[in-house]
């Protein structure tokens, strides 16, 4: 689904991407992990397109299509999506006008709203007053409800209690078609079902690892000085690797 | 008070004062009269295309949800009618005819010789509304006033005053338009606004001048115990200048004052506007907030708080969005504490939008123009006024016409 190759970002003339290769499938769940300034959010902004992240170098495919040159709203348009770390704050605009506007299908945006206790939001301006695990479940909402092939995180999980980890957790089960919002009876069927009907991708960059007590991951990589230096099959494994000798210690030990 | 209404009329003598803010205007070049129109017993009399032109500005020539309308058209009062036990809508020539104690209230709070426009009004007395609501009367609709330049070329001149008595609440919604072949012209308003004790009064205007329409409006209000004044002011279409700055006075202990407005520039246009509250009462309480955006045009947008009583408090924000190379938004807040124990603050901000605003709703798939828009309309949103919602919707059906004729 999206295939990175030799990527080259700089941010302010300065490199910070230096040769990235990542092929996400359709139906994965990535994991990156990283020091801080490795490049994690650099990586997802490049794929998103944001304007702050020139790409000097490589190319982004995605379904097959270069998406290097589009702009963000043509790679939203095609599947690629994104929940922000710390969106800002837009005065004047509610949630709900937002959702209903980015409301594509027949999704009832209410009703989608309930399970993320947001109802009450609706009226608000985007962002404004909301707290840490707030800001995240409106994300989720509105990846939810834009419904997007590749899901992208940077963080889902900081700035959120516990109890809010678990809820944003489902929320993006949900969005990876892994069983979210669903009730024990009807788990045990989709499970079956859906690992053969799954498309949906994820690439999802966490610090502490707490939101992999409830997402499922397929794959692990380690960022570390703008490439990526090791890649592993059990992310949990990766991360106990890492608390325990560091990244850079990771880096050689993994490789 | 004989005594002070023979000074008064000392004081006209011709100064022709230049205004403190605001380009100079040749008031010769505009035409007098305009005293001639016939009164209309209905609304209904009034042709289509005023009825149109009318609606634009958040007048409802049908009534429906209304307690009171009140028409000038050039300087002819055509109708002044209440419909509500309680309230009161004259023309304030009729009004001043009817009530000697008006004469307190006349000339009271805005000086004739404050300027040369001032005194231009002065030596006009017909024209203006006289809007009233009795102690303890709610008004259950907004009264709708409007002011109607039909001739071009004509200077239109409006002395209004607006009682709030006693514990009463009053809804006013003033549409100032011009008929559509209408380019240029002049309009000075003199408004005095008395909100008495614990008294509620809304008083939301709506510019859709002509685009070669110079506003010159004198305001000045006072609030007493426990009353609450609200002001909204909508500009969204193109005019040649306004110059204002209206000042309330809260004299009253725990009186409420609170200013919002949203301005739009355009190219060759020149708006000054600013908010000036004068905290006196104990407890007393202030917001301006004022946001503008320009096309191309110049804003000058001022806000001033002044303390004068332990223990008031006053918030003033000023937002400017720039959607033009050409434009000038000009943010002049103030804050001045008179005696300690007073609380003012103020935040200015003035710039383009955000890129990254833009750039988070294009990554929910909408084109860098749809998000801008969304932004945009984020920014003007009416809202924030806290209007009643039967007003709101009309204020926001009064922005969504001018919205689709300017966008």
């Amino acid at each position: 689904m999206l295939k990175i190759e030799d990527l080259h970002v700089a941010v302010g003339g300065k490199p910070i991407l230096k040769g990235i290769d990542l092929h996400i499938k359709a139906g994965e769940n990535h994991v990156l992990f990283g020091p801080n300034g490795s490049g994690k959010s650099t990586l997802l902004g490049a794929v998103m397109g944001f304007s702050k992240y020139q790409v000097t170098g490589g190319r982004i495919l995605f379904g097959g299509q270069d998406i290097t040159s589009l702009s963000i709203a043509e790679r939203a348009k095609l599947g690629v999506g994104i929940a922000f770390q710390r969106p800002p704050v837009l005065n004047g605009v509610s949630l709900g006008d937002l959702l209903k506007a980015v409301n594509a299908g027949e999704n009832n945006v209410d009703k989608m709203a309930e399970p993320l206790h947001l109802e009450s939001f609706l009226e608000r301006d985007v962002n404004s007053g909301f707290s840490g695990g707030e800001i995240k479940r409106s994300e989720m909402l509105q990846l939810l409800v834009q419904d997007p092939d590749l899901v992208m995180m940077d963080e889902p999980e900081s700035g959120v209690d516990l109890e809010n980890i678990a809820l944003i957790g489902k929320a993006i089960n949900q969005l990876l078609q892994r069983n979210g919002f669903l009730d024990n009876e009807s788990i045990a069927v989709c499970r079956r079902e859906m690992k053969e009907c799954r498309h949906k991708a994820g690439l999802i960059i966490t610090h502490t690892g707490h939101i992999l007590d409830y997402v499922p991951a397929d794959l692990g990589h380690v960022l570390f000085d703008g490439q990526l230096s090791c890649t592993g099959l059990n992310p949990r494994e990766m991360l106990a690797c890492i608390q325990k000798y560091g990244y850079e210690r990771c880096t050689s030990c993994l490789a | 008070m004989q005594e002070g209404l023979r000074n008064k009329e000392l004081q006209v003598v011709k100064l022709d004062k230049k205004a403190y803010h605001g380009e100079e205007i040749d008031l010769d070049r505009y035409l007098t009269g305009g005293k001639d129109r016939p009164y209309l017993e209905k609304l209904d009399a009034l042709s289509d295309e005023n009825k149109q032109d009318m609606l634009i500005a958040g007048i409802d020539t049908s009534e429906k949800e209304r307690t009171g309308s009140f028409i000038l058209e050039d300087n002819t009062v055509v109708h002044a009618h209440a419909f509500q036990e309680g309230l009161e809508v004259l023309g304030t020539g009729a009004a001043l005819k009817k009530y000697d104690w008006l004469q307190d209230y006349y000339w009271n709070l805005v000086q004739p010789d404050m300027d040369k426009f001032t005194e231009a009004a002065e030596t006009d007395r017909e024209g203006g509304y006289f809007i009233r609501a009795l102690p303890g009367v709610k008004a259950v609709y907004p009264i709708q006033a409007c002011m109607f330049i039909g001739q071009e070329g004509m200077l239109q001149s409006a002395h209004n005053i607006i009682i709030a008595e006693e514990g009463s609440e009053l809804h006013l919604i003033t549409g100032c338009t011009t008929g559509r072949h209408v380019n240029s012209g002049m309009h000075i308003g003199i408004t005095e606004i008395y909100v008495k004790k614990n008294a509620k009064l809304s008083f939301t205007m709506v510019h859709n001048w002509g685009e070669d329409v110079v506003v010159r409006p004198r305001t000045v209000s006072v609030v007493e115990d426990g009353g609450t004044y609200l002001s909204n002011y909508i500009s969204m279409t193109p005019v040649r200048t306004v110059q204002m700055y209206p000042t309330t006075y809260l004299k009253g202990d725990k009186s409420t004052a609170r200013y919002h407005s949203i301005i739009v520039g355009f190219p060759h246009s020149d708006i000054d506007v600013g908010s000036r509250v004068v905290l006196q009462g104990d407890g007393s309480r202030a917001e301006i907030i004022a946001r503008s955006l320009t096309r191309g045009g110049r804003i000058v947008n001022r806000g001033s708080l002044i303390g004068e009583q332990a223990g008031a408090r006053g918030h003033l924000e000023c937002q400017g969005l720039m959607l033009s190379p050409d434009g000038v938004i000009y943010a002049v807040p103030e804050l001045e504490a008179r005696t300690d124990g007073v609380e003012l603050s103020h935040e200015a901000a003035v710039g383009k939008i955000a890129q990254e605003e833009i750039e988070y709703l294009m990554s929910r798939g909408f084109t860098e123009d749809e998000a801008t828009s969304m932004i945009v309309r984020g920014f003007l949103n009416v809202k924030i006024m806290g209007l009643p919602a039967e007003l709101e919707a009309e204020v926001q059906k009064a922005i969504e016409l001018t919205d689709e004729s300017s966008f």
